[in-house]
């Protein structure tokens, strides 16, 4: 999994850091700071983190193809 | 295959443009060959966490991917820099050698570090940038070393980038000297007069900050390691680690010959994102994307800027896509919003204040706490700045939108009784003559709106 927070809408209500300590947390009062790759046993602690943030600033992905150094065609 | 027939869309650049350009245009349907060049031999990673999170040492530069959305089926060509394009051939040439042809290429290939302009003195151990990730790794092993050891780390310049490792060095209990040439840090972003709030409020954090000050000389200890810096005013200041942090400059130097109008401020571009030729007419199949574009937003009287804005990477690829893909022509109108995180305090921005002429205060205290500035130019608001009130900016985008008069009608309870506008105090180049950005109090306001070229 993994999650990028668009720091422009959050308005740091904080319910991801309460869903998801371990990935999401405050730095100071207000300033979200977050693992954008967290270990996969948080994994439904951040799709709850994701559900819960009231301006949806949150977006999960899920690395399903590789980018490789090398040259790769995947068509 | 898009509407206008591109079957080989190349996006050079593997960072948030490129990658949320290539992720656009997949979802509009686009289903032909598409290439991404990256010159990091790296997946492509969020860069703003890289003077906060990674230098105060809570993530590993290996925790910023960022996540893909949906299955690109791309050709990933990383690790290798694009060094440069043939219109006529419709290729990009490629630092090993390779050509790869195309239909449509979108140029996505951001800045870098402004470097120190005295190569020697730049290449001294203990000398940094911050841009990238190796940057990152570098740097933080280096102020690990300096932790606790009582010697100084020199930020040379006040801008985002500087404040916010200065930020990180005094988290991690390190003396720290910033320098600023002008009055006040982040004065370009935030005028002279919110800067110098911000900076009494650095200084409250114990970072002794120099201002009206430049570095004559990086010096060295005589082995190639950095002892300190000559200042302008003639002192020696003893550093162990200085990071120059003097702005950056568009990736450009492959597009030379290239026929494109670019400099190290940027490709010229219009507001659809479609590049432009020296005649100001633009050349089919090419767009920039991200840092590296330079457009005049169709909102703000405005001279042409790169929005270094992480916001507006994403805004403008959504227009490539949509340009690319569609024969109606969309302009990227979205209001420049950026963030920075230093010193226990979120300052949130929207509109453009740095092109204001005036600045009030709307909510809170400039003395302590929170607080929110509206900014104006020629009578009509045009930015907002909100320090640790991430909650209100809403209200201040419709007021800019809708070109509400300067000063603003807030009324916010936490508001000052009789709200002072006061000069914003944007610097401006002495030495060229004022462009159109530079509008006078006495200049009607001429909004462009959209629509207009």
């Amino acid at each position: 999994m993994h999650v990028l927070v668009d720091l422009n809408r959050c308005e740091s209500y904080g319910q991801c850091v309460f869903a998801a300590p371990d990935v999401f947390r405050f730095r100071g009062e207000e300033s979200l700071e977050y693992d954008h790759v967290p270990d996969g046993a948080s994994d439904a602690a951040v799709r709850r983190a994701a559900l819960a943030c009231p301006v949806q600033a949150i977006t999960l992905g899920t690395p399903v193809e590789e980018a490789p150094l090398r040259e790769v065609t995947c068509r | 295959m898009s509407a206008s027939g591109a079957e080989r869309v190349v996006i050079v650049g593997a960072s948030l443009a490129g990658l949320r350009t290539a992720e656009a245009l997949r979802r509009a349907g686009f289903a032909g060959r598409l290439t991404l060049i990256g010159d990091e031999p790296y997946e492509p990673y969020d860069r703003p966490p890289l003077s906060k999170s990674v230098l105060s040492g809570w993530l590993g530069t290996d925790r910023l991917l960022l996540p893909r959305t949906r299955d690109l089926h791309a050709r990933w060509l990383l690790g290798v820099p694009a060094t440069g394009l043939d219109l006529e051939a419709k290729h990009v040439r490629l630092a090993d050698g390779r050509a790869v042809g195309f239909d449509r290429v979108v140029l996505a290939t951001g800045a870098s570090a402004r470097p120190w302009p005295e190569p020697f003195q730049g290449a001294l151990h203990g000398v940094h940038v911050l841009r990238g990730r190796d940057d990152a790794d570098r740097l933080r092993a280096h102020l690990a070393e300096l932790a606790g050891t009582g010697a100084r780390l020199l930020v040379i310049g006040g801008g985002f980038t500087g404040s916010e490792v200065a930020s990180s060095g005094r988290d991690m209990g390190l003396s720290v000297t910033v320098t600023q040439r002008g009055s006040a840090p982040l004065a370009g972003a935030l005028g002279g007069f919110v800067g110098s709030v911000i900076g009494e409020r650095q200084r409250a954090h114990g970072v002794d900050l120099r201002l009206r000050t430049t570095v004559h000389s990086l010096v060295d200890d005589g082995s190639g390691r950095l002892r300190g810096a000559r200042l302008c005013d003639g002192e020696l200041l003893d550093a162990r680690v200085a990071v120059v942090a003097m702005g950056s400059v568009r990736a450009t130097g492959w597009l030379r010959g290239s026929g494109l109008v670019a400099d190290e401020r940027g490709v010229s571009c219009d507001a659809a994102c479609r590049a432009l030729g020296a005649d100001g007419i633009v050349v089919g199949g090419v767009y920039a994307v991200g840092d590296v574009a330079r457009w005049r937003h169709p909102g703000f009287d405005a001279d042409p800027v790169s929005f270094e804005h992480w916001g507006n990477a994403l805004a403008q690829a959504e227009t490539v896509a949509h340009n690319i893909m569609s024969d109606d022509v969309r302009q990227n109108d979205a209001l420049p919003a950026f963030w920075s995180d230093q010193f226990g305090m979120n300052i949130k921005a929207v509109g453009m204040p740095g092109i204001a002429d005036q600045v009030v205060l709307t909510q809170g205290s400039f003395e302590h706490g929170p607080f929110v500035a509206a900014y104006g130019l020629a009578g009509v608001t045009i930015g907002a700045v909100a320090v640790n009130s991430p909650r209100v900016l809403d209200g201040y985008a419709a007021m800019i939108t809708e070109r509400a008069p300067f000063p603003p009608a807030v009324n916010a309870a936490d508001g000052p009784d009789c709200p002072v506008a006061g000069e914003a105090g944007i610097p401006r180049p002495a030495t060229e003559p004022a462009g159109p950005a530079a509008a006078s109090p006495l200049t009607a306001p001429a909004i462009v709106r959209e629509g207009q070229p």
